[in-house]
């Protein structure tokens, strides 16, 4: 069974900050992780390797940086890495981000099942997992939270609800999304982070994809982001004056001006 | 201070280090509170590849020496000794097959230990055989198809967990310590059970048993090296671990200087946090150099044992008396430092004193390692080398 698994390096924290003038993450002093919720998607298919054979190859796109991530999911346990990296695909939205992962997908050829964590946790939106299986016109499962069973092209999951879970069986292959109830990621191994130092990164840019400059990065995104700013803190606090009666009756009079009841 | 570590021994430590502040930091003051052996954790480690770290290459480990176990031991020390116990005494179980075994007994054990599909345990003690380890009772007469396991093993760390024992008993009574053997025995061989399980003053979460052979009937191959030389095999493999020991006081040593350090940075009285009054900064400054002195000591040891060097009793026995000596001085002063808080189970300084205490006790009592060295002293006149 040929996984692949998407992952992303995100900065190590929850703590964001903001340069106001250039609108982007500051990221000096923070250390760059594997986002937490694609580490579950890494266990899950190195699980399956495990359990049916054949092999998990580890996608990012990103800067040559991100090269750290992917030599962190060979500790791991990832077989192969290939890492996107090229001016073109900078700044890229979900969309044109999905894009050039799924002709990086048509160009492995060779897949049974596409792993993705549910979001990542510096752009939180989630999409790129299905606007991948989208793309590649396959079928799309999101939170899957088990692997029950894995057929003859076939695969059941169960997947998170809100109120309980689903059970859906779908032909292979497919992409899924997995929730971190799905299971508890493994430590490095020594032999892994050994192999990991001198492991071959193969790194494709916009000339090995079959793609137009267009529809890749910032040209190829339906979004843009125009600004990104703190929202401003007011606070409105009003003391109210008086004795206990005539407090309440204040109170009473302003929760009725609102619309709150 | 930086000791030059290659590449591969800076990533044993850091992987180490991950996995004792990841998994065991989380579970350790319970494990010690309900005192059950580590399994998770032992599992842990395997998957991680930590006991291939003293296991040569041929045998699926990583070849590593001394200093490299020191190195894993030291790093689960810091977080919780009981736990680096239990896995430095499956190196410890398998120390004296890896340097007398055959290649059959070596192929047929010594990649499960590595994988952590099974844990070794080394047994010399007995009621009448402590320090005075030549005293031992236990009996291994050749007999048809094998030998003939009849005593009582006593205070065997990893007994009744460990699937693989080295067992030192006396193949010929007559000679008394001459006459000592090691001897392999697989948990589950009819004959062999498990006494009484110690409970224990500290590292409360590793397994402390007796061993009792009733009529336990060995293979002959299980025979390491050859018969007579079990006493001498044991006291060379002690030789070579004393430096572990002493790298798990060293971690026990740093775990405890750093919950007093964090303590006293955030414990305010006399309106000052009393890591700015000299008299505690002075404790803690003398818990740093005794801390990074034992340090300095296990790893040049350890490094003499992994030169090939013929003699390493002197040097061993000293850096696993003063690494034992500092762990005890300094989690007595980390308590301290820490007060009234300290003295309680919610923190862990109070764990970390009662665990220092049997590094001065096990694989060789301080003073019976004094003895040694004094005697190793009288023959090079005082001088050095």
């Amino acid at each position: 069974m040929n996984i692949v698994v998407c992952l992303k390096q995100v900065p190590g924290t929850t703590q964001v900050k903001i340069n106001p003038e250039t609108n982007s993450l500051v990221r000096e002093g923070i250390e760059n992780i594997i986002n937490p919720f694609d580490t579950y998607a890494l266990e899950e298919g190195v699980r399956l390797r495990e359990k049916y054979g054949g092999k998990v190859t580890v996608m990012t796109m990103g800067p040559s940086q991100a090269e750290a991530a992917l030599r962190e999911a060979i500790s791991l346990g990832a077989d192969e890495v290939i890492l996107l990296s090229d001016r073109a695909f900078a700044v890229a939205d979900t969309w044109a981000t999905a894009y050039t992962i799924s002709r990086a997908v048509v160009k492995i050829s060779d897949f049974d099942l596409i792993i993705c964590g549910r979001q990542t946790i510096d752009g939180d939106t989630g999409q790129v997992g299905p606007e991948l299986a989208e793309m590649l016109e396959i079928p799309f499962v999101a939170y899957v939270s088990n692997i029950e069973e894995i057929g003859d092209k076939l695969l059941r999951v169960r997947r998170m609800v809100e109120e309980g879970h689903e059970i859906i069986e779908t032909a292979l292959p497919a992409v899924i999304t997995v929730a971190k109830e799905i299971n508890v990621p493994r430590l490095p191994s020594l032999r892994g982070k050994l192999r990991s130092k001198s492991a071959p990164i193969t790194t494709w840019t916009i000339n090995d994809l079959d793609v137009s400059e267009d529809m890749v990065g910032l040209a190829g995104s339906s979004t843009q982001v125009i600004k990104v700013f703190f929202p401003q803190r007011v606070s409105q606090a009003e003391i109210l004056e008086g004795n206990l009666e005539n407090k309440v009756d204040t109170l009473i009079d302003r929760l009725k001006g609102t619309n709150l009841c | 201070m930086d000791y030059f570590f290659t590449d591969e021994q800076k990533t044993i430590k850091d992987l180490a280090r991950q996995i004792a502040e990841e998994r065991i930091l989380p579970v350790r003051a319970d494990l010690d509170e309900k005192e059950e052996f580590p399994w998770d954790i032992m599992n842990e480690l395997g998957n991680s590849d930590m006991f291939r770290v003293f296991i040569p290459e041929e045998y699926e480990g990583l070849g590593g020496g001394c200093l490299e176990l020191c190195l894993v031991v030291e790093e689960l020390s810091r977080v919780c000794s009981a736990v680096a116990v239990s896995y430095a005494a499956s190196a410890l179980g398998c120390m004296t097959l890896m340097e007398y075994g055959t290649e059959e007994q070596k192929q047929k054990y010594l990649p499960d230990i590595a994988s952590g599909k099974k844990i070794g345990a080394f047994a010399v003690t007995e009621p009448t055989a402590g320090s005075d380890a030549g005293n031992i009772k236990t009996t291994a007469e050749k007999v048809e198809g094998g030998y003939l396991l009849n005593g009582t093993k006593q205070f065997i760390t990893n007994g009744g967990e460990a699937a693989i024992y080295t067992v030192i008993a006396l193949t010929d009574k007559t000679r008394g310590a001459r006459g000592a053997s090691a001897i392999i025995v697989e948990k589950d061989t009819p004959g062999f059970t498990f006494g009484k399980k110690e409970k224990k003053m500290g590292i409360r979460s590793s397994a402390t048993s007796e061993l009792i052979f009733k009529n336990c009937l060995v293979p002959e191959e299980n025979l390491l090296g050859k018969p007579g030389l079990g006493f001498i095999q044991a006291m060379r493999l002690f030789d070579k671990s004393r430096p572990g020991i002493g790298a798990q006081a060293v971690g026990l040593a740093q775990g405890a200087l750093e919950a007093a350090v964090d303590y006293a940075e955030q414990r305010v009285q006399f309106d000052q946090q009393i890591i700015n009054i000299q008299a505690v900064q002075h404790m803690l400054a003398d818990m740093a150099i005794q801390t990074e002195a034992a340090r300095a000591l296990v790893y040049a040891a350890a490094r003499h044992v992994d030169s090939g060097a013929k003699n390493v009793t002197e040097a061993s026995a000293m850096s696993k008396v003063f690494a034992s000596d500092t762990a005890m001085k300094v989690t007595v002063d980390a308590v301290q430092v820490c007060g009234g808080s300290g003295y309680m189970r919610d923190y862990p300084v109070e764990k970390m004193m009662r665990d220092a205490k049997i590094l001065q006790i096990y694989e060789g009592t301080n003073q019976v390692l004094r003895n040694a060295i004094a005697m190793n002293l009288r023959k090079r006149k005082g001088r050095t080398a």
